[in-house]
């Protein structure tokens, strides 16, 4: 009971066994085993409609499984160990230090340290000339980068990304990808959906992928990249190369 | 045929006091109705968007309905319900401009209501899943929600304000149209009409006119300025 209570304590691994996710009897998710361990790199790929914003969205909470069991290692589901990042970033109609601190507020940070936190995060992510300027008029890159720093201002062990770059430029990606990279050297677990094989090369320690809403393979990067054992990632990988 | 207009520029420009009188009523009730209208019905109207309960469509068939509740059906129903023989007569308040808030009150609060909950069910399709993410549930995101939605319902609120000042059958039936009481603008230029004193009722036939204007511009260039500096 101590043990779960404790604010710092990890709530990695997450195990998801024989996950189902089904709209109306039709399943979009089925019999997804997986476990994310803390402090990994997995990247999530399949084809569009293979499940993976979906898979992303189960993980975080947004959804709840139809069959199947999410558990945490802390027992319950902290939604303040979590945060997520979306491909069209939420910005919140004031400025660009208000939408770092609005989380904040959310979790009850007294004003000083919040305060701080945000003082901290522009600062650490260049974003001190932009901290008085409405969000929504930022940059597709600016409005992006300013969403993980939101992200990152909560503190999260574990962080989804669902196609975080994929509507931006390729320094703007870039730019995302030395953050996503930051963070999982800070120790943050990364669990990101990318339909970009260059991205999922340079970003990717684990690869899952999904096809028709099944896992059908969960493998290192390296030996996922080096040779994919089923015939659908394989003509993935392919289909890539020819387009 | 320039006799009344003549009368009504005079009157404006001299600061009659029973002019000043009644335009000072009618700006009262209107802004206190609109003021109550909100109050009630922002959290009404965030609330019914994001919640889902049975009759729910309903009740926003009711409400969409009830904007175009015709004025002098508001004031019979507030005048039974204050009249002595009312639930309400006890409060004397029929014949007071009490009587005539309450009236316009029950004007504008669909109007708010309608349109909050259209802005902030569209602005919670868009945020729901990020707000959720960040740690808001569907309570905490109605202030979020109202705030972000700020400029579109800034429109509506003003809808509420031009209809409530515009109308005159429930201030009449519910007010009564008292000289010095509950004579509001609108109730003042029927009468004065009626009796063919038209310098006064042009005079402020001009005035609801150039206040309509000028909150209307003065939202329009609120809402121009908000959209450049907020997105």
């Amino acid at each position: 009971m101590k043990a779960a209570r404790d604010l710092s304590a990890s709530v990695l691994p997450l195990s998801l066994e024989g996950v189902g996710y089904a709209v109306g009897g039709k399943p979009l998710l089925s019999d997804i085993t997986l476990r994310i361990e803390a402090g990994q790199r997995l990247v999530v790929m399949g084809a569009n409609g293979a499940g993976k914003s979906l898979f992303l969205r189960l993980c975080h909470g947004l959804i709840d499984p139809t069959t199947g069991r999410r558990r945490w290692a802390s027992g319950e589901a902290r939604a303040e160990a979590q945060a997520m990042v979306f491909q069209r970033p939420v910005l919140l109609r004031r400025s660009v230090a208000a939408n770092i601190d609005y989380p904040l507020t959310l979790k009850g940070l007294p004003r000083t340290a919040r305060h701080e936190t945000v003082a901290h995060t522009l600062d650490r992510f260049g974003l001190n000339a932009l901290a008085g300027r409405p969000a929504r008029l930022l940059s597709g890159g600016e409005q992006q980068r300013l969403a993980l720093a939101r992200a990152w201002a909560m503190r999260p062990q574990v962080l989804f990304l669902d196609e975080p770059s994929s509507a931006l430029d390729p320094s703007a990606t870039r730019i995302i990808e030395e953050m996503v990279a930051q963070f999982s050297d800070e120790g943050i677990t990364i669990v990101m959906t990318t339909h970009d094989l260059g991205q999922a090369r340079r970003l990717g320690e684990q690869v899952a992928f999904l096809h028709r809403g099944r896992l059908i393979e969960h493998r290192s990067a390296a030996e996922f990249f080096a040779g994919p054992q089923t015939p659908e990632a394989r003509a993935f990988l392919a289909g890539d190369l020819i387009w | 045929m320039d006799g009344p207009f003549a009368t009504a520029f005079s009157l404006i420009a001299s600061g009659d006091p029973a002019l000043m009188q009644i335009i000072g009523l009618s700006l009262r009730v209107t802004l206190s109705a609109v003021v109550i209208a909100c109050a009630v019905g922002l959290p009404l109207g965030a609330a019914l968007a994001l919640a889902r309960f049975p009759g729910r469509g309903a009740v926003i068939v009711v409400f969409n309905a009830l904007m175009g509740l015709p004025p002098v059906v508001a004031g019979l129903i507030v005048y039974l319900m204050l009249s002595r023989s009312g639930p309400l007569g006890s409060l004397a308040l029929l014949f007071t401009p009490t009587a005539m808030v309450i009236a316009q009150t029950l004007l504008i609060l669909p109007i708010v209501v309608s349109l909050t909950r259209s802005v902030v069910e569209d602005l919670w399709a868009e945020y729901r899943e990020q707000l959720l993410s960040l740690g808001a549930g569907r309570l905490r995101a109605v202030p979020t929600l109202l705030w972000d939605g700020r400029v579109s319902l800034l429109t509506g609120v003003l809808a509420g304000f031009g209809r409530a000042s515009a109308e005159v059958g429930a201030v009449l039936i519910v007010g009564g149209n008292i000289a010095g009481h509950t004579r509001t603008m609108t109730t003042a230029i029927t009468l004065e009409t009626a009796r063919g004193n038209l310098g006064l009722a042009v005079a402020l036939g001009i005035i609801l006119m150039a206040l309509t204007l000028t909150l209307n511009a003065a939202a329009w260039g609120a809402g121009q300025w908000a959209r450049g500096r907020l997105g």
